[in-house]
């Protein structure tokens, strides 16, 4: 029996917890104590309203690219019978394994005026002349990366729905149409909505992708700033404005989860109707998989080959070992820490509770470096406090560091599945095994682990994914000697070498590769398991 | 229960980790450089064997190495910051963050133009940006000065990078110190208005679009035209050496300086002397086909084929000191 001492600690620590993602962002608010009224009044005068333009239009247009992509593909996926299912519905999660910068680079390089597409079209066409650096391809580009959050979460929620329920609507008169439109996606909603945050907000932290393109959007002010006018503190303010974004996108995808609860109804059918255009379908989702993945991981094979076979050394096989490292590291603590968040939310419900799960989610929109530069600052505060006490401790570029920064970064994508995999528990599932007489530790056992399994994985797999991804935290804040890929592609790239650069660059889509299709195995011998 | 075991395993990690991550050892030197790996590698690895010294480095861009020397005050481990372009070294010299040094070795290798005139940093390396052409389409003899390609018959023949990046800040800048903002903003008007399309945010992909046609005239680094040249020497692309009548061509710098804070102060001092030495200086400046500082050092084959120039006489510093009017200047004439 939990005594009310015990919950409150609890919730103490969960308080604590989010303190500790909140300190960085909290360092980051302070620096609105100086006022930068000089470099406001420029920014204002000259680009602020352009970038604040293109901002909402990249979110416009992101988030319209990723629905329409995610959540068809997903459906198709789930309902419908088409050639090449099998292997389509787990090589279109394969994007989220490549870089938008990296996809970016290769859409430029391919498409623009100098490019080999418009070189081969004017042959024929002589006046061809477009700009692979108009906005709308920034919005394919970063669509093609990030439909995979919405897409993994949405189908979860179709398959989840059965056929049953669609059956039923249109037994009582709904179109096909209708029925999708008024039946399955409003239920699906919650899974869709926390994709498309995760999507939004990886877009309005995204500073490689759009500079690679020359967009310049809001995070474009902020590296101005900072590299262009030395002032960290007007790049600090506005960095800590994109945190209303955030609360805006958390707050609705919140009202998207909470009006009702869904759990599945019935078991779990794979009875799937075939379309008249099947090949159609089929043409589509690999057209989607082409541009996203094949096309660009073809381009970075071409340069590797071309450069003279990749050089693999023992510094090079260190890079991809400390990558790989850092990615499960992080994963591990993430899932850690975002498992016990979920665990007090539930079993402690209380307003400060669910404020500060909320507040420990808000890191993943801040542009890493930024984020990076607020968790060095903290940290070398306590290190000098600690100095004055006569404890000589280095917390600067350390792995702990390191570590804290990802755990305040990512926290938002471990914790949405997990938190999901936990509500898949019904309580009255938990009372009926304590009924029949179940120890918790065998509750725990028999139900949660079965239970969350799934939701923990991918909560782990894509926090894991991310942070090999990740690059500006990773450079500022490793120690020495912890090079990763993508340290290497920076450096690579910093000098305009995007040829050298992709053999690193191929090397961690590869490593990406391994946690997807993880992932994706795990589902498929789920779905063919007699459990379900 | 299971939470429990989960903070206990996290503990756990979190203890082994920070054993693991040992702080540099007493006798090495430590490094904070922008300047990247693959350049600076070869460099470090001679320095080490010719005097067993050790460096550990960490490479990042110059204004997150800059926030960290800055976070890290008297207790920084770092002994050296090294980076490309004079903005960031003023910028580290302005923020407090490196000490002055008075080295005969230095002042006999750096000319004066390339160092802080407070012996705060030095150049170990030149860059000069100036003009690429087609050599298809363009008569050399039409190109003269940067100022020249705002005229308008370069409308829609002009190629130019991103204002963002700091080659164009510095070279903004030493317009702005020797024709005055005035003057400059004009002359920034014109290249925008002769744009043949959105700017670039890389030199290679400029001179590629001139390859291709889309413009003729551009402005860029020297080391990238090396780069491709040395693809593909057949390319329809040459060099123009700016204002060779006026000011000059502009040039920038690789360079470094010793950290306010710096635990070896000594032994930094042997290492930056040491890198403006020929040994160094050839490893520094051919590797990336740029210029070495020391006069008295060739520059690589490839690069010397390139021709004779005279170069801008502003000391370098102004790129920093005027770097922020650059900035606002190109925000203001719509310079993206």
């Amino acid at each position: 029996m939990r005594t009310r001492g015990a919950l409150s600690a609890s919730g103490a620590s969960v308080l604590l917890l989010a303190l500790l993602v909140l300190v960085p962002i909290v360092v980051l608010l302070a620096a609105w104590q100086q006022e930068q009224w000089a470099t406001w009044q420029h920014l204002l005068d000259t680009v602020l309203w352009r970038l604040v333009g293109n901002t909402l239009f990249l979110m416009v247009g992101v988030t319209a690219g990723v629905l329409l992509l995610g959540v068809s593909l997903a459906w198709c996926v789930a309902t419908l019978e088409f050639p090449g299912r099998r292997w389509l519905q787990w090589a279109l999660l394969l994007p989220m394994a490549m870089p938008a910068y990296v996809l970016a680079f290769v859409m430029v390089d391919l498409l623009d005026y100098a490019g080999p597409v418009q070189t081969f079209l004017r042959q024929w066409l002589p006046a061809l002349d477009f700009s692979a650096r108009h906005p709308l391809w920034v919005v394919i580009t970063l669509s093609l990366v990030l439909y995979p959050y919405v897409y993994m979460l949405a189908r979860l929620a179709f398959e989840a729905q059965g056929r049953a329920v669609l059956e039923q609507a249109r037994i009582l008169g709904d179109t096909a149409s209708s029925a999708f439109f008024r039946v399955a996606l409003p239920m699906a909603r919650p899974g869709i909505a926390a994709g498309l945050a995760l999507a939004l907000m990886e877009t309005l932290a995204d500073f490689g992708a759009v500079s690679i393109f020359n967009f310049d959007t809001f995070t474009t002010a902020i590296y101005k700033s900072w590299y262009g006018l030395f002032n960290l503190q007007a790049a600090a303010q506005l960095a800590s404005l994109l945190l209303l974004f955030v609360v805006v996108a958390l707050w609705l995808e919140r009202r998207g989860r909470s009006r009702a609860r869904y759990s599945e109804i019935g078991g779990r059918q794979t009875l799937r109707s075939r379309p008249r255009l099947a090949w159609g379908v089929t043409l589509f989702a690999f057209a989607v998989l082409f541009l996203a993945f094949l096309l660009p991981v073809s381009r970075l094979l071409y340069w590797v080959i071309d450069n003279g076979l990749m050089q693999v050394d023992a510094r090079f096989l260190n890079l991809i070992w400390r990558t790989f490292l850092l990615g499960t590291m992080a994963a591990v603590l993430v899932l850690t820490l975002a498992g016990w968040l979920a665990w007090v939310k539930r079993h402690q419900p209380s307003p400060s509770v669910s404020v500060a799960v909320r507040l420990a989610t808000l890191g993943y929109a801040l542009p890493g470096s930024v984020l990076a530069v607020g968790i060095m600052i903290s940290f070398s505060a306590v290190e000098g406090w600690l100095a004055d006490l006569g404890l000589g401790i280095v917390l600067v570029s350390t792995l702990a560091a390191l570590l804290l920064a990802y755990v305040v970064r990512f926290m938002a994508v471990g914790f949405g599945p997990v938190e999901n995999a936990l509500q898949q528990v019904r309580p009255s599932l938990v009372e009926a095994a304590r009924t029949l007489g179940a120890s918790s530790a065998e509750v725990g056992r028999r139900v949660y682990v079965p239970m969350m399994l799934p939701g923990l994985l991918t909560a782990l797999l894509l926090v894991g994914i991310d942070v090999m991804k990740e690059m500006p935290a990773t450079l500022l804040l490793r120690p020495f000697g912890w090079d990763t890929l993508a340290v290497r592609i920076y450096e690579l790239t910093a000098e305009g070498e995007w040829q050298r650069a992709a053999a690193p660059a191929l090397t961690l889509v590869l490593l990406g590769l391994i946690p997807v299709m993880v992932l994706t195995r795990r589902r498929a011998e789920r779905l063919n398991s007699p459990r379900n | 229960m299971r939470a429990v075991a989960f903070l206990a395993a996290a503990a756990v990690m979190l203890t082994g980790l920070w054993a693991c991550s040992e702080p540099a050892a007493e006798e090495e030197l430590v490094v904070y450089t922008s300047r990247n790996d693959h350049l600076i590698k070869p460099v470090f690895d001679a320095y080490t064997e010719s005097t067993g010294v050790k460096i550990r480095y960490i490479t990042d861009n110059a204004a997150a190495l800059t926030a960290r020397l800055q976070a890290e005050g008297e207790r920084s481990p770092a002994d050296m910051l090294i980076t490309v372009d004079a903005g960031n070294l003023w910028n580290a010299a302005d923020k407090d963050l490196l000490q002055p040094l008075e080295s005969p070795v230095l002042a006999a290798n750096v000319p004066a133009e390339l160092t802080d005139p407070e012996n705060r940093w030095f150049g170990l390396t030149v860059r000069a940006r100036t003009l690429v052409y087609s050599t298809d389409r363009v008569d050399p003899a039409a190109l003269s000065s940067y100022e020249a390609l705002a005229e308008p018959e370069w409308k829609g023949r002009l190629c130019l990078r991103t204002s963002k990046k700091v080659y164009n800040q510095s070279l903004v800048a030493t317009m702005i110190q020797r024709l005055g903002e005035e003057k400059t903003e004009e002359i920034v008007r014109g290249w925008v208005a002769n744009l043949a399309t959105d700017v670039f945010s890389n030199d290679t992909a400029l001179m590629e679009a001139i390859v291709a046609g889309q413009c003729d005239v551009g402005i860029v680094n020297t080391y990238y035209f090396g780069r491709m040249k040395q693809d593909n020497p057949q390319l329809p692309l040459s060099l123009f050496w700016a204002n060779q009548q006026s000011s000059g061509v502009h040039v920038n710098i690789s360079g470094a300086g010793i950290t306010r804070h710096a635990p070896h102060p000594q032994k930094a001092r042997d290492l930056l002397e040491w890198m403006s030495q020929p040994q160094a200086q050839k490893l520094l400046a051919d590797r990336n086909m740029e210029y070495p500082v020391n006069a008295a050092v060739e520059p690589a084959e490839e690069v010397a084929s390139w021709g004779e120039f005279t170069s801008d006489d502003l000391n370098v510093s102004v790129a920093g000191a005027l770097q922020v009017d650059a900035v606002k200047l190109m925000d203001r004439a719509g310079y993206r």
